[in-house]
């Protein structure tokens, strides 16, 4: 049997993220680890009453976290909603920030193929790099996993040179052994990424889920050679625990993923924490929210 | 047969919780008599840092609330330390002080609580203003909260001084990070056994025991720390946490009283730590005079 299939040791994960959560990155390394995330970032607003201004306002921030403090790169990525892809596109202008949008009836991902297909071309249309799809998670619960594979390569065809992300919503999916399985599915059927949560559903992104998908992409990696992205998204929000996941990374899958080409953040709020950190190294004393822009 | 003694594992207060320092250091109490007394948590700067986390998120809900509900709190607050009395005495007169002098702290506290929540409705009519302005404008001015505020409170009187100095502040609906007393904390950081069963949320009061040596120049250079209070006589600490406070231009304040005095109970107290807010609001020429208000 391949090793793509072995079940999940839940006991296993818990330690082995409680151990994660023992490392102590300070000085140097901590600021470097910080620069990282924040480059990682895929800066995200996903909600019912966006409008262009918002969406203009959070690029001008991509490209600007914090201009007073030091060093401070870009975010990897905007994500918005299909219809502001050509807003942020603009605004985002030669800066090399991509634009990613989710589609396929996010973030339920209840409609029809033909639906999810026009959505994902639309957005392709208007200019989207990558490209956030959510599975269909009732028909994966229910068994049908040719349903969702053939869905996740259709949606995969007509993203055309955009990156597709393949978002499982883990939350949904009750356990680590599920979660595995439909990161094993995403991978087979032509995801460049998995991310693990839309952001609507409680719990997000959690350690433990990230490390079983982590491992499913060695896994994957070790039997077919193909790199595959992962992106944590929805309820990172301190500093901390960014390096925590940064520690999960590099143990799980080494160097070569340590880019924003490999890992990405889905957070909103998490590069305003990742500021005030770095606006302490500068300041020399603890900083304040009211340096830095809300949004 | 007598029961073994229990006693109390004092904590700090951050957020509405009882957590141990993350430092995971202590120092001895002891009592009037030099026994050892208790284990208390020394906080370090990161304690700080959460506890002024705490205080700022915890600032948005009770600024808000309206007057009125907060001085329903505070009245609260001063109904669960009426029923603990037995409790703070015997804390206070470990510091070597008299039973009767232990009682009288503890009346004027929970005087001082009720006082203070009187205050909590009334002291926008005393300090608000409506000012003259020669265009036709109705302008007026009033107090707001002015964010988190940094105390480090008086070494003696650890009950009686610390109410007296936390409750004007969160009266006007501020949020706090204060300091006990270093030689007698019992009673202070018992005090947020109280706090914590009085309607208060989690996050308005803040309790830390320790080291003013150690933790007054991060009260004082806190970015996010919108003014200080400090209470103690050490003079070498207010000249450095008055030049400190200049970095973000926080409000800094040194009060040294006779906590028992009648007039350490005061509006005023409340009036330091307000931002004044005035409003231009456009309007016609009133009245037949053509006066202007």
């Amino acid at each position: 049997m391949s090793m793509l299939h072995h079940p999940v040791d839940q006991t296993g994960v818990e330690e082995r993220i409680a151990r994660f959560n023992t490392r102590s990155i300070k000085k140097e390394s901590k600021l470097q680890g910080l620069r990282l995330a924040l480059s990682m970032i895929d800066l995200t607003t996903l909600e019912g009453k966006d409008t262009a201004g918002k969406v203009r306002q959070m690029c001008y921030k991509a490209m600007h976290l914090a201009d007073d403090l030091p060093d401070i790169p870009q975010v990897a990525a905007v994500c918005v909603y299909p219809n502001h892809v050509k807003t942020a596109k603009i605004a985002l202008g030669e800066s090399g920030i991509k634009v990613a949008s989710v589609a396929t009836a996010f973030p339920s991902g209840n409609s029809s193929r033909k639906i999810k297909l026009e959505d994902t071309k639309m957005a392709v249309g208007q200019g989207a790099d990558e490209i956030d799809m959510v599975i269909s998670r009732g028909a994966f619960l229910a068994g049908d996993v040719q349903f969702v594979s053939d869905e996740i390569a259709a949606i995969k065809d007509a993203c055309g040179e955009a990156r597709l992300k393949v978002i499982l919503e883990t939350g949904e999916l009750s356990t680590l052994d599920n979660i595995r399985r439909a990161s094993v599915l995403a991978m087979q059927s032509g995801a460049d990424f998995i991310k693990t949560s839309t952001g609507k559903i409680q719990p997000a992104a959690t350690m433990p889920v990230t490390l079983v998908m982590l491992e499913a992409i060695r896994d994957y990696y070790d039997e077919t050679g193909i790199m595959i992205g992962m992106k944590p998204a929805g309820g990172i929000s301190t500093a901390k625990s960014a390096l925590q996941y940064l520690v999960m990374l590099y143990e799980t899958l080494g160097p070569e993923w340590m880019s924003n080409e490999w890992f990405r953040f889905g957070a909103s709020s998490l590069a305003n924490d990742i500021l005030l950190q770095l606006g302490k190294e500068k300041m020399g004393v603890y900083y304040s929210p009211d340096y830095i822009s809300k949004d | 047969m007598s029961a073994t003694e229990i006693r109390k594992t004092y904590k700090l207060f951050i957020g509405g919780q009882f957590p141990r320092t993350e430092s995971g250091r202590y120092y001895k109490v002891s009592n009037a008599k030099n026994e050892v007394i208790a284990n208390m948590c020394l906080a370090s700067r990161k304690d700080f840092r959460n506890a002024v986390v705490a205080a700022r998120k915890a600032f948005e809900s009770w600024s808000t609330k309206s007057a009125f509900n907060r001085s329903q709190i505070l009245y609260r607050m001063a109904e669960m330390l009426e029923g603990r009395k037995a409790q703070f005495v015997d804390e206070l007169m470990q510091t070597g002080m008299s039973k009767t002098m232990a009682e009288k702290e503890v009346r004027l506290s929970v005087d001082r609580m009720v006082y203070y929540s009187g205050w909590c409705d009334k002291y926008h009519q005393l300090f608000g203003t409506v000012n003259p302005v020669s265009s036709s404008h109705f302008n007026f001015s009033m107090p707001e909260a002015m964010g988190v505020i940094g105390v480090i409170a008086p070494e003696s009187h650890p009950l009686l001084g610390l109410v007296s100095v936390v409750l004007p502040l969160i009266a006007g609906g501020n949020t706090v990070v204060v300091l006990a007393s270093e030689k007698h904390p019992l009673c202070s950081i018992s005090l947020a056994e109280v706090l914590a069963t009085s309607d208060l949320s989690g996050g308005v009061v803040n309790i830390l025991t320790g080291k003013s040596q150690e933790l007054h120049t991060h009260f004082a250079s806190h970015m996010d720390v919108n003014a200080i209070l400090y209470a103690r006589a050490d003079a070498k600490e207010k000249k450095t946490m008055a030049e400190l406070s200049a970095l973000n231009v926080k409000r800094s304040f040194f009060y040294e009283r006779d906590w028992y005095r009648a007039d350490a109970e005061n509006p005023y107290d409340i009036l330091d730590f307000q931002e004044i807010k005035t409003t231009w609001h456009p309007i016609e020429q009133i009245g037949t005079s053509g006066a202007k208000y």
